[in-house]
């Protein structure tokens, strides 16, 4: 079917709502509360446009299309309610772009650059709100909140949490937690989606770039940085590089320019989180252990487990994530062959992950009294500590990662995408049971961006149902039906974000969904191209055993890279 | 009547409880006979008659205890009259009943001697109980307390008494709706039915498909009395004709608007009349549940409708299998907690659902996806309370009221600075100047009335030069005010428009549900510019003066974009008060902006006191009521006011009785 | 506590998400507010998160996350009594009280709200104490009305 805008036939589809067929049409109408793929909220009131026969503006996002419509998109009724509509949510705003994080990457002050706004039109009081930092991951700050009500909805509708929620109403209505409480007493998961959806600076990663230059500055430390999995193919977006770009070399070289000692990668980890992993699952399966086993290096998951499904703690890997390996191995095996003092070491990770910030805070994650990590900074942080010491990507020479946990096989990799640790695991797992490679390395079932994937496994003659899930309503979704018996899973892998860490809450704020599917297949192309496509032919990882770990499950494995789990009472 | 739910009345009838009657109704009421055993005939026709007070075999008092006779001390007074009756040793009936309307005058006490006349007393409060039951039972009818007596189509006329239905206030009246409403004993489904209720529901469930009915509905040219003003049949049909398992209709019960109250009374008055309209609306769209969202705030409204759905449903007259039909529909309370945008549809679904009543875009329209996703319809209280006389008497009855667009009556809650306060019901195309001083007995205290207003904060005000408008649903909106639910709040002189103006955006601002940033944000920035035009001189500094004038400015523009862009009803209304307001007082706007000055004298802000040396004679009255010790002066001399100290509240103006405090 | 709020859960069997404001309603009846304590179990009875439950109760008037005073006015803010002058009655409660609208004092004695309309138009300006309704009560009479409540405090009435 066709409707017509400004002038102009555009094709519709029967059922779909008015700005779906202007969006595909090219025709830009802006919207702060759209979601694709969810119900419209109609309540930015930003996509309205002039509809011939009816009366008041009509919002193109919940306005379904008919045959024939005329549609005016930028009439001057419909531009001049959008000004003001920007114009009243500036008057309850505290309009110091400057000084925000999000300043040029905001979606308010983009509306009011292309609106035009020249003037505060509307004044007044402005709302009192106090900023949450509670959190070790996120911090809130209502008063730039334009309640758009996108947070609500992806921590309760994608991520099956529901932390907040609106409270009160009308001009003292705000998003809050259960009891207005501070976010780090809350259900919330320090997932960070609600800040990738956040149109505004009401929502951002809890910074450690202050700790982190203060390390870097500081002449008695020793400063080790690694990378996440994902991280090299997102980075690159900050400095307008194509998403999914491999920068990992340029990378390297700017993490060295800006003081850091050491330059690690932490697929190497992901690596030996795969040797222990595959190991454990291995002695699960012959000796009767619990099952299934979930993967344990997505740090809102975890804690998703503790709070909601304290019964499958028992479920979940014993291994610390890839990042805690690395900084326990680092403050150990590496701190004493390079001859220093544990605590002279300040070891830093650049996840894709807000949660990551609050998995380094758990008081497990170290030994007598020294955490295994030091600091967490988001591809984000990076970005910006990059900016702030005048460097650019474009123009440096790429460098290799640091020995000796600089080499990594694609398995580990492939952590960064949803799937991608299921993959690794199996490759290894396979190996461990039966003594051969597999004869095709990539699982297919477990690649691409749903939110279930299930596969079957053959190995030696055992049947291992395996699922890669993402995004945790998906997972709430597949435990009620493990519990209900109704699933028959030996292994599910599981990440906090959907589509995996690509799409982590501390990645690049606006990207698109183009992007995410440009750093996956970025990520997939690295393993196809590889020489080194599983976790126990990388030869550091044989050296590490060697050395210094013995065995997987070994016991200083056992010490250093397992840890354990408890039931969290948290207001639910 | 007895027994008749359960037991056969004689050997002929052919009712029982596991397979009820479908022409109960009629049988009990001696309209149609199923069966012809004399005796029986003779019983039921007495019974009626006792149940409709045409006989009376001992003395009847009847006590108005609906919210306001409470409010005005009839608890004490029904108290009072119990006390009397006992140490009298007088065997008499005494009968709670709702509002008949006339709110001013109570508590309304109504006293019917066997074979005389109801007649009907005001303002009997606890005290004047002794005096009045003395002299009617001695035979003799008080006169200045008297309101009327009522016809009762027999003799037992009182010699010298006014009819009731004379009375101004109720001469001009059309009680369709309310013709129950202070008569009967509201929670007595006997009487109720002897006054002809349910005969609408058996009929239809005899009689009519459910499509007949929406058509009958349609025919009859009802149209919403809650607000927008829709078809009823059609709304129905919309519902009927959406195919699915689960159907619901709704009773919009939460009466949100402050100044309405018709609801309530009519509840109060004659639950049984909305249950009935309600059953036969879920039958007309084929509901097998129906809801009655009621405000929590109406403890005595729940109670009564309580007691009234435990009663038709002992009768079979609700639940399963109604009047032997097939059809089954049950009633559900749900109280709602206080949220005027809960009157919105989507909103009140919301709420039923135990979610936040925040309205969604729509479509889809509650018709196709409505409560728990399922079809619903939604009528509020009076829209129902009409339904069944419709039914009963046909649309042609029905559409022989009121004026070309608008059928039937309106029930109008009138209060503010009137006479007479009350519930009044009228004819459709009614001139306003009728309401508010004929039937309203105008202004108290030889004041100019100003403007009335209608519509609740989505409404307007209107004034003097337009008082002639034939009340309907367009020729409000042609004045920039809208029907509503009806309350009609009068103002006089005294009234500040720009004050009333910014109550209602202070209303509307509290109460917008916070979803979409047009009326969010909106409204708050409206209410602030009133609140800058109404700010004073004392408070104001050099920047204010031009935010102010700034937001004069675009207040008109502001306006316009909330009423362009608000997701729901409540938003798109939300700047009507002050545009109407705007529209008609301009001057007292330019009063306030220019020359800084509050002509009604409403605005605190904005009035300077001092006391006149030549009138003050030093009575010391005002210094010791002043709630801010800013009156001083020694006793006999006069007194002045510290401009400083004084907060503006007007008491010394109103304790001086030397009219000594000049306001400007 | 906990066995109140089951007696009441106790009655809604089965009970979905559009029990909740009954239950918030009971609960707030018997219990004078909502505590966390409350919030958190009907939450696991309902199967829902507690954040929608604060959500919910923060949305309607009728809830409250405080004790009340013993008595609790209600002054009517309804446009009927607006016009009859409720702003100063309103002012006089919050003069003579000393407190704001929306607290209570400190003796636990009386809470002050402000609520939309009562539905006595005709008598206005009324307010409500302990669902007790008074019309037309100008602000002389507030000093009555307060005393006459402590009177009747004092006589344990």
């Amino acid at each position: 079917m066709y409707i017509e805008a400004n002038g102009r036939q555009i094709e519709a589809k029967p059922g779909e709502m008015v700005l779906d067929a202007l969006n595909r049409a090219g025709v830009k109408v802006p919207t702060l509360c759209h979601m694709a793929g969810l119900f419209p909220s109609g309540a930015c009131r930003m996509c309205v446009v002039e509809i011939e026969g009816m009366n008041g503006l009509v919002p193109s996002c919940a306005f379904p299309v008919q045959e024939g419509m005329k549609i005016k998109t930028h009439s001057p009724r419909a531009i001049r309610a959008r000004k003001t509509i920007v114009e009243l949510l500036l008057s309850d705003h505290p309009d110091d772009c400057l000084y925000c994080v999000r300043n040029k990457n905001c979606q308010l002050q983009d509306l009011s650059e292309e609106l035009g706004v020249r003037q505060r039109r509307y004044t007044g009081a402005k709302s009192e709100c106090n900023i949450d930092t509670s959190s070790p991951s996120i911090v809130r700050d209502p008063a730039k909140c334009i309640l758009c009500g996108k947070c609500v909805r992806v921590c309760e509708e994608i991520q099956g949490v529901s932390a907040i929620d609106f409270a009160k109403r009308g001009s003292k209505a705000h998003i809050a937690t259960a009891f207005d409480m501070g976010l780090n007493v809350s259900s919330c998961i320090n997932c960070g989606q609600c800040i990738m959806v956040c149109p505004t600076g009401a929502l951002r990663e809890t910074s450690n770039i202050k700790e982190v230059m203060d390390a870097i500055h500081d002449p008695n430390k020793f400063v080790v940085v690694q990378h996440a999995p994902s991280i090299s193919v997102t980075v690159g977006e900050e400095f307008g590089l194509k998403p999914g770009t491999d920068s990992v070399g340029i990378m390297t070289a700017a993490l060295r320019r800006l003081g850091f000692d050491r330059v690690f990668d932490t697929s190497f980890s992901a690596d030996l989180t795969i040797m222990e992993e595959a190991a454990e699952l291995v002695h699960r399966i012959k000796n009767d252990g619990v099952l299934p086993m979930f993967t344990s290096c997505s740090p809102g998951w975890i804690k998703f487990v503790e709070q909601f499904y304290p019964e499958f703690i028992p479920n979940l890997s014993t291994c610390k994530s890839p990042q805690e390996m690395l900084g326990a191995i680092v403050k150990s095996y590496f701190a004493e062959r390079e001859g220093f003092d544990p605590k002279q070491i300040f070891s830093v990770s650049i996840m894709p992950c807000t949660a990551k910030k609050f998995e380094a805070e758990r008081p497990e994650m170290g030994r007598h009294g020294i955490a295994d990590l030091d600091a967490v900074l988001t591809t984000r942080e990076l970005a910006r500590i990059i900016k702030m010491r005048g460097l650019d990507l474009n123009d440096m020479q790429p460098q290799p990662t640091d020995t000796p946990f600089g080499e990594r096989s694609s398995a580990g990799k492939l952590f960064g995408v949803s799937g991608g640790v299921m993959e690794a695991a199996i490759r290894t797992a396979h190996y461990m049971i039966t003594g051969d490679e597999m004869d095709e390395m990539q699982v297919k079932d477990l690649r691409g961006l749903n939110g279930i994937k299930e596969s079957t496994i053959k190995v030696a003659g055992i049947e291992l149902n395996v699922a890669a899930v993402s995004g945790l309503g998906n997972a709430r979704q597949m435990l009620d039906d493990i519990r209900a018996g109704k699933k028959q899973i030996h292994f599910m892998e599981v990440m906090t974000c959907p589509g995996g860490c690509i799409a982590g809450g501390g990645q690049p704020v606006g990207a698109r969904l183009d992007a995410i599917k440009a750093r996956m297949k970025s990520l997939y192309e690295i393993d196809r191209d590889s020489l080194l496509v599983t976790s126990y032919n990388n030869k550091y990882i044989k050296k590490l055993y060697d050395e210094f770990l013995e065995k997987p499950l070994g016991h200083r494995s056992h010490e250093l890279l397992h840890t354990h789990y408890a039931q969290r009472d948290v207001l639910m | 009547m007895s027994n008749i739910v359960n037991e056969k009345c004689c050997d002929a009838c052919e009712h029982e409880a596991e397979k009820p009657c479908p022409d109960l109704i009629d049988c009990l009421t001696g309209a149609k006979k199923c069966h012809d055993d004399p005796a029986c005939i003779d019983e039921r026709n007495k019974e009626i008659a006792r149940l409709q007070r045409k006989i009376l075999d001992r003395p009847a008092i009847f006590i108005g205890t609906g919210t306001c006779g409470m409010g005005a001390g009839a608890g004490k007074t029904l108290a009072k009259i119990k006390t009397y009756l006992a140490t009298k040793q007088i065997d008499a009936d005494v009968i709670e009943v709702g509002c008949i309307g006339l709110c001013v005058e109570e508590p309304l006490v109504d006293i019917q001697l066997p074979g005389k006349n109801r007649v009907s007393f005001k303002s009997i409060t606890a005290d004047k109980v002794d005096v009045l039951l003395d002299n009617v039972f001695d035979g003799m009818i008080p006169e200045g307390s008297v309101i009327g007596q009522f016809r009762n189509g027999t003799s037992g006329v009182w010699e010298s008494v006014p009819f009731f239905d004379e009375h101004p206030f109720f001469a001009r009246q059309t009680r369709w709706v309310l013709e129950n409403c202070g008569i009967i004993d509201p929670v007595n489904i006997r009487e109720y039915i002897a006054h002809g209720g349910f005969a609408a529901l058996s009929l239809a469930l005899r009689e009519y498909t459910p499509s007949e009915l929406c058509s009958l509905l349609e025919k009859s040219g009802l149209r919403g009395r809650g607000g927008g003003g829709f078809s009823v049949g059609l709304k129905w049909k919309l519902a009927l004709n959406t195919q699915s398992d689960q159907k619901y209709f709704i009773c919009n019960a939460d009466e949100g608007d402050p100044g309405a109250f018709m609801d309530r009374a009519v509840i109060e008055g004659d639950p049984f009349r909305l249950l009935e309209g309600l059953l036969l609306a879920a039958y007309g769209i084929g509901a097998s549940k129906a809801y009655v969202y009621i405000r929590a705030e109406y403890p005595l409204a729940i109670a009564r409708l309580k007691k009234a759905i435990a009663q038709a449903s002992e009768w079979g007259l609700l639940g399963r299998n109604i009047l032997g039909s097939g059809v089954s529909i049950d009633v559900v309370i749900k109280q709602g907690a206080g949220a005027f945008v809960c009157g919105e549809e989507t909103a009140l679904i919301h709420s039923i659902e135990g979610k936040r009543g925040m309205p969604r875009p729509r479509p889809p329209y509650p018709s196709t996806s409505g409560l728990f996703g399922k079809p619903t319809a939604i009528n509020n209280v009076e829209t129902l309370a009409n339904v069944p006389a419709i039914v009963a008497k046909g649309a042609d009855w029905f559409r022989s009221l009121g004026t070309n667009s608008s059928k039937g009556t309106k029930v109008f809650a009138l209060s503010g600075k009137i006479n007479r306060t009350g519930l009044v019901e009228v004819a459709m195309g009614t001139k306003l100047r009728e309401i508010v001083f004929d039937i309203g007995g105008g202004i108290p205290k030889q004041k100019k009335y100003k403007a009335v207003q209608i519509g609740g904060p989505s409404g307007g005000c209107i004034p003097e030069s337009h008082l002639d408008i034939d009340i309907d649903y367009e020729s409000l909106k042609t004045v920039g005010a809208m029907m509503g639910s009806g309350g009609l709040v009068v103002m006089d002189e005294d009234t500040c428009m720009v004050d009333v103006a910014k109550f209602f955006m202070d209303f509307i601002q509290r109460e917008s549900c916070g979803k979409c940033i047009p009326c969010r944000e909106g409204t708050r920035r409206m209410l602030e510019i009133l609140e800058r035009i109404t700010q004073g001189r004392k408070s104001e500094k050099g920047v204010d003066a031009l935010e102010r004038f700034k937001g004069v400015m675009y207040l008109n523009r502001l306006a316009e974009v909330i009423q362009d862009t608000s997701l729901c009803g409540l938003g798109k209304s939300a700047p009507n008060p002050v545009l109407s307001t705007l529209r008609w007082f301009r001057d007292e706007y330019e009063a306030h902006i220019y020359e800084r000055k509050c002509p009604s004298g409403v605005c605190s802000e904005l009035l300077t006191y001092s006391i006149d040396s030549s009138k003050c004679t030093g009575c010391t009255v005002c210094m010791r009521n002043c709630p801010t010790e800013a009156i001083m002066g020694a006793k006999k001399t006069p007194h002045y006011i510290i401009t400083d100290k004084c907060i503006g509240c007007g008491t010394c103006v109103e304790k001086c009785k030397f009219g000594a405090v000049i306001v400007q | 506590m906990n066995e109140t709020i089951e007696t009441i859960l106790s009655k809604y069997p089965n009970a979905k998400r559009d029990a909740l404001i009954p239950i918030l309603q009971d609960v707030q009846e018997v219990e004078g507010h909502l505590s966390v304590e409350a919030v958190a179990h009907i939450g696991k009875y309902l199967n829902l998160p507690a954040s929608k439950i604060y959500g919910v109760a923060t949305f309607y008037n009728q809830f409250r996350f405080e004790t009340l005073g013993k008595y609790h006015i209600q002054i009517c803010r309804g446009t009927a009594c607006h016009v009859k002058g409720s702003a100063k009655l309103l002012d006089a409660f919050k003069r003579e009280l000393k407190i704001e609208a929306g607290r209570t004092t400190r003796d636990g004695m009386f809470s002050l709200e402000v609520v939309a309309c009562i539905g006595a138009c005709g008598l206005a300006p009324v307010i409500s104490v302990n669902g007790e309704v008074h019309a037309g009560v100008v602000p002389d009479k507030v000093k009555s009305i307060l005393k006459m409540y402590r009177e009747k405090d004092a006589n344990n009435e």
